[in-house]
């Protein structure tokens, strides 16, 4: 056993990155750029629109993806998080002629500070009491939103005078009035979302959530003050959410209460879990679940309804036959039937049938 | 050295420890004793998982019991569990690392000294492999690993043995063996494997019912009338 020692040394942990992660960045890359410049020039007004919507959810979803896939945290509250990231943000678009980046930072921070109140009583709980409490505070913020209003250009604290004729439309920021300028906008402030996400889960914080989500006892004997990094989870939670609130509410220019209702944090914890909830790619599938679905079916003359039955289905599926979501399982099916179509062209017909059976057995 | 001094744990009606008072010396310490005995209930109070009645536990001149239990790691207590618990997502690497940056040094020997620890145990893996992938026993290196790394000053390993084929043992045994003499620390070792207790221990303390009812060199221990009738239910 320890013959083999010599192998471990400094130099070869320490190696630079290997092909397939220099492709992987490679395809990012492409994959990014195609998104910025390719797609607004493909798509329609509708759904350029619709894809700012998938921008501000995918923030939404790794959110929450934080804090069930690595904490191991079940928020049913995040909806309402992301309206009072909105709210916060159409406050100081009516309020101040901040620019938009400075706007929205302050968006998170203050519905980070928000979500820790939340979370410093809430994280005494754990599995479903706090997915209840998560659930009926966000019924709590529903209502009272329902009540004060979103702000229309109104003054006073709340911003909000339901006697004005003309509603001015919340502001974006210059360099992106237009519909595209705006959609590539909010990719990039996904994209830096992500990222902060990312550089959260490579490093200190990550490995600690990762021992909690698995044995709190163990993060608690290595030193890991438990408490502490679930609160820090719920605060990037929440500030990330509070962005997209921002985000949010430049997109529509005009917020209503109704648009967020209780129920859909339910949905959106739905989708998060088909996306998959370890991986950041599957926080961009939920969101495409979750509105661009929505959109294509209404564009199709179908009810969006239906789809919460489509969800419900998937996620039985998802929790029965792949935990890690569609973001990890699309990929080994579609390597496993590349597979399983490279033999079938090498030996035809006879084979076929034991050559399939032979590579469902290998998995991954 | 660790003293114990009248360590009394209850659940309930139920006498876990009964007045412990055991002092370790140095070196690595042998604790057996049947199932229920309280070996495990003794860790958990020495790692804060488990509050006692009473008593007290100074641990090189500190007062451990009054420690927030997430602190002990960063002063020194490092352990195993019976049920073993490397992270699974994590990386080899990754695993030790966790608990060098919570310990009292710094980041700039961070490196070496996650890579000194992972060659000690010998894991028979590159760093960056996920310890999903891992054997048992490999796992088992890993938790192993994570005690020794960052200047511990007691090692407590709750039955590392613990479903190890003889060859992981006995490698097992030589790593446990030198962890005194590698890191410093005052070790601990929970066993039924009485091979390995004897092979590791120099002293042993043995445990019935929550009480101590022998400990002083290790092979005069495993001879002890009591210990053998404690241990083979005979009246």
């Amino acid at each position: 056993m320890r013959a083999t020692l010599e192998r471990v040394s400094p130099a070869r942990a320490r190696r630079a990155p290997s092909r397939p992660q220099l492709t992987r960045a490679g395809v990012i890359v492409v994959l990014l750029l195609f998104v910025l410049f390719g797609l607004p020039q493909l798509l329609s007004l509708y759904y350029i629109d619709t894809m700012t919507q998938v921008a501000v959810y995918s923030m939404v979803a790794v959110a929450l993806g934080v804090l069930v896939g690595r904490v191991g945290l079940v928020s049913l509250g995040q909806v309402a998080v992301l309206a009072i990231g909105a709210w916060v943000a159409a406050r100081l678009l009516f309020a101040t002629t901040q620019p938009y980046p400075l706007i929205l930072l302050e968006a998170g921070l203050i519905t980070m500070v928000a979500g820790l109140l939340i979370g410093l009583p809430a994280l005494r709980l754990r599995g479903l009491y706090l997915a209840l409490i998560t659930l009926m505070l966000a019924g709590a913020i529903t209502v009272v939103l329902a009540t004060v209003n979103f702000p229309n250009g109104g003054h006073g604290f709340l911003g909000y005078n339901g006697s004005l004729v003309h509603i001015p439309p919340i502001r974006r920021p210059s360099i992106a009035a237009s519909d595209p300028a705006y959609f590539r906008y909010s990719v990039v402030v996904a994209i830096l979302m992500f990222a902060l996400v990312l550089a959260h889960i490579k490093t200190k914080p990550g490995r600690a959530w990762a021992a909690i989500r698995q044995s709190e006892p163990a993060a608690l004997a290595a030193g890991i003050n438990t408490w502490f990094y679930k609160l820090w989870a719920f605060a990037l939670a929440s500030f990330i959410t509070g962005v997209a609130g921002g985000v949010l509410a430049g997109a529509v220019h005009y917020l209503y209460s109704i648009g967020f209702p209780t129920q859909d944090s339910i949905t959106l914890l739905a989708v998060v879990l088909m996306g998959g909830v370890y991986s950041l790619w599957g926080a961009v599938v939920a969101a495409l679940l979750y509105q661009f679905l929505p959109s294509l079916l209404n564009n199709w003359g179908v009810s969006a309804d239906w789809l919460i039955i489509l969800f419900g289905v998937g996620v039985l599926q998802v929790l029965t036959t792949a935990p890690a979501g569609l973001a990890d399982q699309v990929p080994k099916d579609l390597a496993r039937l590349g597979r399983l179509l490279v033999r079938l062209v090498r030996h035809p017909a006879p084979s076929a049938a034991g050559a399939g059976a032979a590579d469902g057995g290998e998995g991954p | 050295m660790i003293e114990v001094d009248g360590l009394t744990v209850r659940y309930g009606g139920v006498t876990s420890l009964d007045a412990m008072s055991l002092t370790f010396e140095q070196g690595t310490c042998g604790l057996i004793g049947p199932n229920g005995a309280g070996k495990t209930t003794f860790f958990n109070v020495l790692s804060g998982f488990v509050r006692p009645a009473s008593g007290t536990v100074r641990a090189f001149g500190a007062d451990l019991l009054s420690m927030a239990h997430f602190r002990r790691a960063r002063w020194g207590v490092r352990r195993t569990f019976q049920t073993e618990q490397a992270i699974e997502e994590l990386s080899v690497f990754d695993n030790v690392a966790m608990v060098h940056e919570h310990s009292r040094l710094g980041g700039a020997s961070r490196r070496t000294d996650v890579l000194d620890a992972i060659s000690f145990v010998g894991i028979d893996a590159a760093p960056e492999t996920k310890v999903r992938t891992l054997g048992a026993g490999q796992r088992r290196l890993v938790e192993v690993a994570r005690a020794v790394v960052g200047r511990p000053r007691l090692v407590l390993l709750d039955e590392p043995a613990a479903g190890l084929p003889d060859e992981e043992t006995s490698h097992l045994g030589d790593v446990i063996r030198r962890i005194p003499e590698h890191t410093g620390a005052l070790a601990i070792l929970v066993d039924h494997d009485m091979s390995l207790v004897s092979a590791c221990c120099a002293t042993t303390a043995v445990l019935d019912f929550g009480k101590l009812i022998a400990s002083g060199p290790t092979a005069a221990v495993l001879r002890d009338d009591d210990v053998i009738r404690a241990y083979l239910g005979v009246g």
